[in-house]
């Protein structure tokens, strides 16, 4: 377990706006600073869920919600309008969707002009009575144009009747093919009346309302701004967080969802402290950009003048002999080498004239390129470990059984190889980024003391990596084990520090090579 | 076929009240492609024009909005300026179509259009701003488009326009 999880509970708040300025001004006040060392996350994994804990610069306050949560929050909403404005919880819910959720908005407007908001909303106002099919003598349904008698037919209280199959048929389109939930309007022209949950029961398959439930859900989310749904696969919870889009650059949102996975919160890639957004959109960029290959191949080689094969030179000699065609060549005025027994000096001359000149572009051009690749290899490096990282988790809880029975330790005494490994997975995904995050920080007193962290960081976590792999007899050890614990936390700490660090310098504005 | 009864009831009602200014033809063997003749509205810049449209009916229909397109070339904001003719009509998108809704009413929405171009919601942005901006020169191309494609001897097909003013 990392740290972040023990902060599901910083915010309580069942407002819309959960975190005032005054909280997010705590946040980057660096008396908190000590506060992340005080406490040894990996020791208490799951007991600090219940905590309250001062937030820390690099962390942002958020609450993890199960879909039955977010359910729970609808229908209290829906109490509530319906108890103040006394109407049906059916047009409770309609206009709540209507105006995104936003309650204190609806009931103003409401008090305001009831009529304008309800007809905006699609609801025609009439006796309440329950929606029921019915068949009656003489109708002709306007979609399919059957007439045949004892036709079921449905209408909304807007009373535009239509038969069962077309309207079954219609919704199913709706729901199924168009996804939509909460807007899906009367099948008459024209006619913006929404239809209402107890109208679709009555006409769908259960299974067909399953879903309607869920996409209801879902606008519920996507309505809110302060609301997200986890990234991950088969996941279906929502994730609180009070960050505003204009903090993107001063703050890495990173939110931890209860099913374990990390993301960031305004972009809603994986976890990518402490690189901001918008440097992990540039990174992601050049990186699949293939013109950096480009730019590399064309500064580190050159083609064969008959072949065209592209051709990298890694010896000192200039006499080149394609490997394919076996053209021998010049790898300086790339002419027949041949030639060169007579006329050695031209090539010569060429370059005293321009060579000078081309050899400088080049270099300026390798340096460049050397740069960027120093930073793409180290962080891709640790995105192929971050990945073995997920094959380890398997291999680990494997090893956890396997120590068992080899050392006669209990499950919660063999949990430490778990914490080992949860430390090596964030901990590489935080190094990952401090390249690319590197990669642009533009040169100045604090980027050593940046390096000076990732690299503290990296040695901790090579080490830790090392202990790991490990076999069980040597595992069963308990110098090792100890040893294993106390790598554990010292990694835990070194990628506090360097978020800690990275965090107050980007809150104060930090300056990137953009 | 539900549909098919549906389609059959339109067509009728097509036959026995056509839309203002225009004809409807369909083979037997397939009433899911309409064409239609439809004369261009007097008192706009396409009076004199006869312009041929095709209504295609998908196999979902009514579930799903039919889709038209011109045959004949016209200059206008919410018509694509090639020979494909595409229509930008509200009525016809998948969030505003209503299985309720019936071809008589689009045709008469594709014939409004001509009345009453839409130059905020354009298809092809140039002509939309030259008939918010410069309407003699908008009124003049689109005159003399009806002239080179619209006119009804001209068999109003796509390449046959070998008209002496040029304006592109």
């Amino acid at each position: 377990m990392d740290s972040d999880e023990d902060f599901l509970s910083t915010v309580s708040s069942d407002d819309d706006i959960m975190l005032d300025d005054s909280e997010n001004d705590d946040m980057s006040n660096g008396d908190e600073f000590d506060d992340a060392f005080d406490e040894d996350p990996d020791d208490e994994p799951e007991l600090g869920l219940q905590k309250q804990k001062t937030p820390v610069a690099y962390d942002v306050g958020y609450k993890v919600y199960s879909p039955g949560d977010i359910q729970k929050q609808q229908e209290e909403m829906m109490n509530e309008v319906n108890m103040i404005l006394e109407m049906s919880k059916e047009d409770a819910a309609i206009l709540l969707r209507h105006f995104r959720w936003n309650k204190e908005r609806l009931i103003e407007d409401f008090m305001d002009n009831s009529d304008k908001v309800v007809e905006a909303a699609g609801i025609v106002t009439s006796v309440a009575n329950p929606p029921k099919l019915e068949a009656i003598d003489g109708f002709m349904c306007d979609i399919c144009c059957d007439d045949d008698e004892g036709l079921q037919s449905f209408a909304m209280k807007c009373g535009h009747r239509y038969c069962v199959n077309c309207y079954r048929h219609y919704l199913t389109q709706k729901i199924r093919e168009e996804g939509e939930a909460a807007r899906i309007q009367c099948p008459a022209e024209g006619c913006s009346r929404i239809i209402d949950a107890r109208s679709l029961d009555l006409l769908v398959t259960p299974e067909l309302s399953g879903r309607y439930q869920e996409l209801l859900n879902r606008t519920y989310v996507e309505d809110k701004d302060t609301l997200k749904w986890c990234p991950a696969p088969d996941c279906e919870n929502a994730v609180e967080c009070g960050i505003k889009k204009k903090e993107l650059d001063k703050v890495v949102p990173t939110v931890a969802c209860a099913c374990g996975y990390r993301f960031c919160f305004g972009c809603i890639l994986s976890d990518h402290q402490p690189a901001p957004c918008e440097l992990v959109k540039r990174w992601l960029k050049k990186c699949a950009d293939d013109s950096e290959t480009a730019n590399w191949i064309s500064a580190n080689t050159k083609e064969c003048p008959k072949c065209n094969s592209t051709i990298e030179k890694n010896g000192g000699c200039n006499h080149m002999t394609c490997r394919k065609c076996k053209h021998e060549f010049c790898w300086m005025c790339m002419g027949l080498w041949s030639e060169h027994g007579t006329s050695w000096y031209n090539c010569n001359r060429f370059e005293e004239k321009s060579g000078t000149d081309a050899r400088d572009a080049q270099a300026k051009s390798r340096v460049s390129l050397e740069r960027y690749l120093h930073y793409y290899n180290r962080y891709a490096n640790h995105e192929q470990s971050a990945r073995l990282d997920k094959d380890m988790y398997t291999k680990t809880e494997k090893k956890m059984v396997q120590l068992q029975s080899a050392s006669g330790m209990s499950w919660i005494e063999v949990q430490y190889l778990n914490s080992a490994s949860q430390a090596l997975q964030t901990c590489r995904q935080t190094l990952k980024w401090t390249y690319a995050f590197a990669f642009y920080l533009a040169r100045n007193n604090l980027t050593e003391i940046f390096e000076d962290n990732q690299k503290d960081l990296e040695l901790a976590v090579e080490n830790l990596s090392e202990m790991f792999e490990k076999p069980i007899s040597e595992l069963a050890d308990s110098k090792l084990k100890v040893d294993i614990m106390d790598k554990t936390s010292y990694c835990n700490k070194r990628r506090l520090i360097l978020l800690q660090d990275t965090a107050e310098n980007l809150a104060n504005g930090m300056s990137f090579k953009l | 076929m539900a549909s098919a009864k549906r389609i059959t009831k339109e067509l009728q009602e097509c036959e026995t009240s056509p839309p203002e200014g225009m004809t409807i033809a369909y083979s037997e063997s397939n009433i899911h492609v309409w064409t239609i003749t439809l004369q261009g509205p007097p008192g706009t810049v396409y009076a004199g024009g006869v312009f041929t449209l095709t209504l295609t009916l998908p196999t979902e229909y009514p579930f799903k909005a039919p889709s038209v397109v011109f045959n004949t070339r016209l200059y206008h904001p919410n018509v694509t300026n090639d020979n494909a003719g595409n229509i930008c009509l509200s009525l016809l998108k998948p969030e505003n179509w209503k299985p309720a809704s019936r071809i008589k009413g689009v045709l008469e929405a594709v014939r409004q259009l001509l009345v009453e171009p839409q130059p905020d919601d354009a298809l092809e942005a140039r002509i939309a701003d030259e008939y918010k901006n410069n309407r003699a020169e908008f009124d003049k191309n689109a005159k003399s488009y009806v002239q080179r494609y619209a006119k009804a001897g001209g068999n109003g097909g796509g390449g046959s326009g070998a008209s002496t003013e040029g304006t592109k």
